[in-house]
């Protein structure tokens, strides 16, 4: 096989494994827009504010501690444990669940039968809220997240590409769990929403609120649900990021990314957020391997904006999104 | 007319209870808008009550008060002898009082028995952790669902669209579905917000036996607005007529349509 199409088909494959870790932020944004109408542009800055929360928690970290020593003239800044990942990770669900519910009570349940706009501006300022919050919270260096992630070369599939294709293939261990842990969650998701009362209760809000109450479903408590779910899918977002490149504040910029990936794959539709994700990923790295050296690199930045852009001129809706039709 | 309390027979020998549900002094308002206005009315256990008049009489809002949806400035809901505290709509429905809209609303996207199953989500007991642990009985709970779901089917008629997106379903058929979800809860007071309207005649029949059966069978009472007069004649107990906000008759049929200001009302004639 010639060596450009080997190059070409590297490229796509680590493509998919970053399309991945696109359409896990995407797809918080989708359980949200569904249930809820809302755009919750606070979506990346939850995915920031857990890996904060996990990271703070592991390593014994004092909250607030720059405040409280400001007031008190201590010197506290560590509890002086360690605690093993998996309490971390439960404390940090504890924690965004807990956050949901704030969410829903300080804020969403004032906003009831409000235009959809407003909505999106009070999750702006939410986003806001919560990038200062976890500032003050946790400080704003730069951290490391280790919860035990296996990251580095796969090896296997280096060797083996490189005995049967006279190429190894360089695919990073951490896009490989990543692209596992996500097609879990989908998975699971699926399962909650198809077979269980809470799921089957979201999907009828999704459908029609009026219909849904008339049924017995609270909207406030669906709401409460269905935060706490985007907060946990924030939280797997926040780790595969934070382990790749550290736990720092362009961490909520991601969501910037998961935009493109919505236009693509339309705002209300789950597989729209993956299949998304996965041709944004692709489609980035190919258009940098193949293009990008006739530009003079950096397409990443652009791409998936202009292929964004391409789609609403002529799929507005997206590729799975529900039809968009005006009765008149 | 009658004791609160006191059952009596029907002409056509069903037996209607006390009062069940009881509106006392009912007000509601829209910004300027009075939709009601001082209205008072009971519902007896066991009969089928209409509430009819002219185009924005104010019917729809009334249904609206009694299921929650809209919370009135004035008055007093009394159900099972009880006052009612200012509530939800999750959470009248919890209280067995199940309802149909008059613009439909269902959910486009789910299958028709997808939709009526969503009227038994008060009976899926356990939660989401036991639903997880113990599969056998969330199963057990989800068979006996479906039987009752199954049930409802056969008893409207259409175990043809079972699988059927509501969303491609006509008109008519999405009031039967409807219906069927509203059944699903089992309910014990029933509220039909023009059930029949934009139906052809062989449609209307259809449910107007339905809706006969449901109320002989199950002796569920049932509260059901219809502009169609020989619907509302042929179905109805007992009859609260409303205009421009205000109640201007109650009775048994005949003595509704001998109502001089019922006949006014329905013949147009000028408002002081
Ligand atoms: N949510 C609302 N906001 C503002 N005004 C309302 C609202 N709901 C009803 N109204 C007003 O209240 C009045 C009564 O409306 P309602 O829908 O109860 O009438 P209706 O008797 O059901 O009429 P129709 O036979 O046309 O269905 C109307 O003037 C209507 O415009
Ligand atoms: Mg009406």
């Amino acid at each position: 096989m010639p060596d450009q199409l080997l190059f070409a088909m590297e490229v796509t494959l680590n493509g998919l494994m970053a399309g991945v870790m696109y359409a896990l932020v995407a797809l918080g944004f989708v359980l949200i827009f569904k249930a809820s109408g809302v755009f919750n542009y606070a979506q990346g800055v939850m995915a920031l504010f857990a890996a904060l929360t996990l990271v703070g928690l592991q390593d014994g970290q004092v909250p607030f501690s720059h405040l409280i020593n400001a007031i008190f003239g201590t010197e506290l800044h560590h509890f002086g444990w360690h605690l093993p990942a998996i309490v971390a990770i439960i404390g940090t669900i504890a924690v965004m669940v807990l956050f949901a519910w704030v969410v829903e009570k300080l804020v969403l349940k004032h906003l009831i039968n409000q235009e959809p706009i407003i909505l999106f501006m009070a999750t702006i300022g939410l986003a806001y809220f919560l990038e200062g919050f976890g500032d003050m919270m946790w400080g704003s260096d730069i951290k490391k997240l280790d919860v035990g992630l296996p990251q580095g070369i796969n090896g296997w599939i280096d060797e083996t590409t490189l005995n049967a294709l006279g190429y190894g293939f360089f695919i990073d261990n951490l896009d490989l769990v990543a692209t596992v842990i996500a097609a879990l969650l989908v998975a699971g998701l699926v399962l909650f929403s198809q077979y269980t009362k809470q799921g089957r209760a979201l999907r009828a809000v999704a459908d029609d609120h009026q219909a849904a109450l008339s049924v017995g479903i609270s909207l406030r408590f669906i709401w409460v649900l269905v935060w706490s779910i985007a907060g946990f899918v924030a939280l797997v977002a926040g780790i595969m990021w934070g382990t790749k490149s550290g736990v720092q504040f362009s961490l909520s910029l991601i969501a910037l990314k998961a935009l493109p990936v919505l236009m693509l794959g339309g705002f209300t539709s789950i597989p729209g957020a993956i299949v998304g994700g996965l041709i944004i990923g692709v489609g980035e790295k190919l258009f940098e391997f193949l293009v990008g050296p006739m530009v003079g690199g950096a397409t990443e930045n652009w791409f998936a904006y202009v292929l964004a852009l391409v789609f609403l001129v002529f799929r507005p809706q997206g590729l799975f999104g529900e039809k968009i039709i005006e009765r008149v | 007319m009658f004791d609160d309390q006191e059952s009596f027979t029907t002409p056509d020998g069903r037996t209607i209870g006390g009062v069940m549900m009881e509106m006392k002094n009912i007000t509601l308002r829209f910004g300027g808008v009075v939709a009601i206005k001082d209205i008072s009315f009971d519902i007896r256990e066991g009969e089928i009550r209409a509430i009819i008049g002219p185009n924005g009489a104010g019917k729809s809002s009334m249904l609206n008060v009694i299921s929650g949806f809209y919370n009135p400035q004035e008055g007093e809901v009394w159900f099972h002898g009880e006052k009612r505290a200012p509530m939800k709509p999750y959470e009248v429905a919890q209280q067995g009082i199940a309802r149909t809209f008059q613009n439909i609303a269902l959910f486009e996207g789910m299958s028709v028995l997808d939709n009526i199953m969503t009227g038994r989500l008060g009976f899926m007991k356990s939660g989401l952790l036991s639903q997880a642990l113990w599969w056998g009985k969330a199963e057990r709970e989800e068979v006996k669902n479906r039987e009752a779901v199954e049930k409802i089917i056969d008893f409207l008629e259409i175990q043809n669209i079972r699988k059927t997106p509501v969303g491609r379903l006509p008109y008519g058929l999405k009031k039967r579905v409807e219906l069927g979800r509203a059944l699903a809860a089992e309910p014990k007071l029933l509220l039909l917000d023009e059930p029949m309207a934009g139906m052809n005649v062989e449609e209307k029949e259809d449910m107007s036996r339905f809706i006969l059966d449901v109320n002989d069978e199950y002796s569920t009472t049932i509260a059901l607005i219809e502009h169609d007069m020989g619907v509302v004649m042929d179905l109805s107990d007992r009859v609260v007529v409303m205009d421009y906000g205000k109640k201007i008759g109650d009775g048994t049929p005949d003595e509704v349509r001998n109502n001089q200001a019922v006949i006014d009302a329905y013949l147009g004639v000028a408002h002081d």
